[in-house]
């Protein structure tokens, strides 16, 4: 009896516990969205900024994230999966293999202002690309390209071994093989954890502080070696740095709101499309 | 025989190409290593190491400059003891409900809400608890400021939570049901097994994660710099503003000029936290692989 009534306590504080985190982030989601919903609306989202951003819209932090998204994509996601077809495919349990491993392993674990420190080094002085959607983007890219290795790689291994050994039997290539039974029904695994991998870039503050990001520029920007400004940079400024910060909270949440629906759409982009694909391919 | 030799020479190529591919994780690590060092050799020079080892941060000044990075580490490890403080507890025993005691509908659920957490931007939460937590301690505590490191701890704990829930679940599911069905068997309870055989069992893997939560923690940028007061002094008081490493980097890169003493002394405090994540890593990853953990 004195167990039965100890388990039940505990079970009841386990769940407690558990959904008083899921409360704490319902919260935040919601002071976000209620704050964030009035800012919101066609002219916040299509024009430019005014009176160093107390007033106007965010459009040129928009487009400006949404370059950089595009820039780590093309840069990222054929490094990202080239290296996991290897890895998956080709690597044996040699010293090198190890290494790449083990280096995947460490560019993970790189906090993001480190990476805002190597882009800055390599990129915008070294390859002298100056602070600029150029250096922005492949410092991002350097960020993400381990969670679209791991995420390839795992969706690659996913296909039964079965499928590889018919292929190779009917005499095709290893890039044969590859490419016709294997490709098809990873691609769902990759889709999803490159787009996971993107929309932490998309987020991500830090790196770009140091490679790309202005607060404010009068147009957009012409070229990759200009630069733009973003939407994490841009909330960091009017929370932190604006002189009416305290007046211009909707401008704040509106933001705000905007990068979280940016982020959280591409999250759930990616949960659509495994579950489509889920049902499409099946054994 | 044409089309023969162009497929395999096709699969030789391919083969090369994605050898590139992954060697360029490699390429970028050792890049990363050599470009923190390039810029920051200098200083070990003029005005030399011992300089890092100076008890004040006083970078700008017009009498003597001071480029001591222990203010930033005791701001750093405090915000990340706080934080861990938190999250580890209540991190680990959600991960326990996830595994072993949520129904299957329930768990589909709890994952990916719990996983929307790691999807808000940092800088959004730094902003959440600016506006938020930060009158809220001060309100409580009776503070001039809400700025301070248990309001950045609380942040941080916050973000850590899904990577040791997410490790901690696997560790959990990793123990093989005969552990569990033998505890069932000789008598003992649901939660008595829970605790006594599958908790332990699974111990060194929540142990890596809690290191991996480590890093992720001491390597936050954005949100410690929004809210944690950013006053580089040396204190143990959870309600003291503090500046981290991480933020130094952040709120004084933008302004130093390029190759100045400053400017490599913010590239040093990146090597010695570089070193810090690496070195946690490193340790995670080995305990991961020694109990059969490793993918």
């Amino acid at each position: 009896m004195m167990n039965n009534t100890a388990d039940k306590f505990i079970l009841l504080s386990l769940r407690l516990i558990t959904y008083a985190i899921v409360l704490v982030i319902g919260y935040i989601l919601f002071d976000i969205i209620k704050n964030g919903a009035s800012a919101l609306n066609w002219q916040f989202v299509s024009s430019f900024p005014r009176r160093s951003g107390a007033e106007g819209g965010i459009y040129p932090a928009i487009v400006g994230t949404l370059y950089l998204v595009v820039g780590t994509i093309a840069v990222s996601l054929p490094l990202g999966i080239g290296g996991a077809i290897y890895l998956a495919e080709y690597a044996d349990q040699g010293r090198f293999n190890s290494l790449i491993r083990l280096a995947i392993v460490t560019l993970a674990g790189v906090p993001s202002i480190v990476f805002g420190l190597f882009g800055l080094g390599i990129f915008v002085l070294f390859c002298g690309f100056g602070p600029s959607i150029l250096a922005g983007s492949l410092t991002l890219a350097c960020m993400v390209l381990p969670t679209i290795i791991v995420a390839s790689e795992e969706s690659l291994r996913a296909v039964p071994k079965g499928f590889r050994d018919a292929s190779l039997a009917l005499g095709a290539t290893k890039w044969e093989m590859i490419r016709t039974n294997i490709l098809p029904y990873s691609l769902s695994g990759m889709i999803t954890g490159s787009i996971l991998g993107i929309g932490r870039a998309a987020g991500e503050t830090a790196p770009i502080l140091l490679t790309v990001a202005a607060f404010y520029l009068p147009r957009l920007p012409k070229s990759v070696f200009d630069q733009v400004m973003a939407l994490p940079y841009h909330l960091y400024i009017l929370a932190t740095q604006h002189p009416e910060a305290d007046r211009i909270r909707h401008m704040q949440y509106g933001t705000a709101l905007i990068l979280l629906l940016l982020v959280l759409g591409l999250s759930l982009g990616a949960i659509l499309i495994r579950t489509h694909f889920r049902k499409k391919y099946r054994w | 025989m044409s089309r023969s030799r162009k497929l395999h020479i096709t699969d030789k190529l391919m083969r090369l190409l994605l050898v590139s591919a992954a060697s360029t994780s490699v390429l970028i690590v050792c890049l990363i290593f050599l470009f923190l060092f390039k810029e920051a050799g200098p200083f070990a020079l003029q005005p030399g190491l011992e300089k890092l080892f100076d008890s004040q941060w006083i970078p700008v000044s017009f009498q003597e400059e001071h480029f001591g990075v222990g203010p930033l580490l005791s701001g750093s490890a405090l915000v990340t003891a706080l934080a861990m403080l938190v999250t580890v507890p209540i991190s680990v025993l959600v991960a326990i409900y996830i595994a072993e005691i949520a129904h299957p509908t329930e768990r589909e659920f709890l994952k990916p809400f719990i996983e929307i957490l790691a999807s808000i931007p940092s800088v959004v939460l730094g902003f959440f608890g600016l506006l938020v937590v930060a009158p809220l301690i001060k309100a409580l505590f009776g503070l001039t400021t809400g700025l301070t490191a248990l309001t950045g701890a609380l942040l941080l704990s916050l973000m850590a939570i899904p990577t040791i829930i997410s490790l901690s679940e696997d560790a959990l599911v990793s123990v093989p049901y005969a552990l569990k069905n033998a505890s069932l068997a000789l008598g003992a309870s649901h939660l008595q097994t829970i605790f006594r055989v599958t908790l332990p069992a699974a111990l060194p893997g929540i142990v890596a994660a809690v290191m991996l939560g480590i890093g992720r923690v001491i390597g936050e940028t954005m949100a410690v710099l929004m809210v944690t007061g950013n006053s580089a002094i040396l204190t143990f008081s959870p309600l003291a503003s503090v500046r981290t490493m991480t933020a130094t980097i952040a709120a004084e890169m933008g302004e130093v000029p390029f190759g100045s003493v400053h400017y490599q002394a913010l590239f040093w405090i990146g090597i010695i936290l570089l070193g810090i994540t690496f070195a946690l890593n490193i340790v995670a990853q080995r305990v991961l692989k020694k109990y059969g953990m490793m993918k």
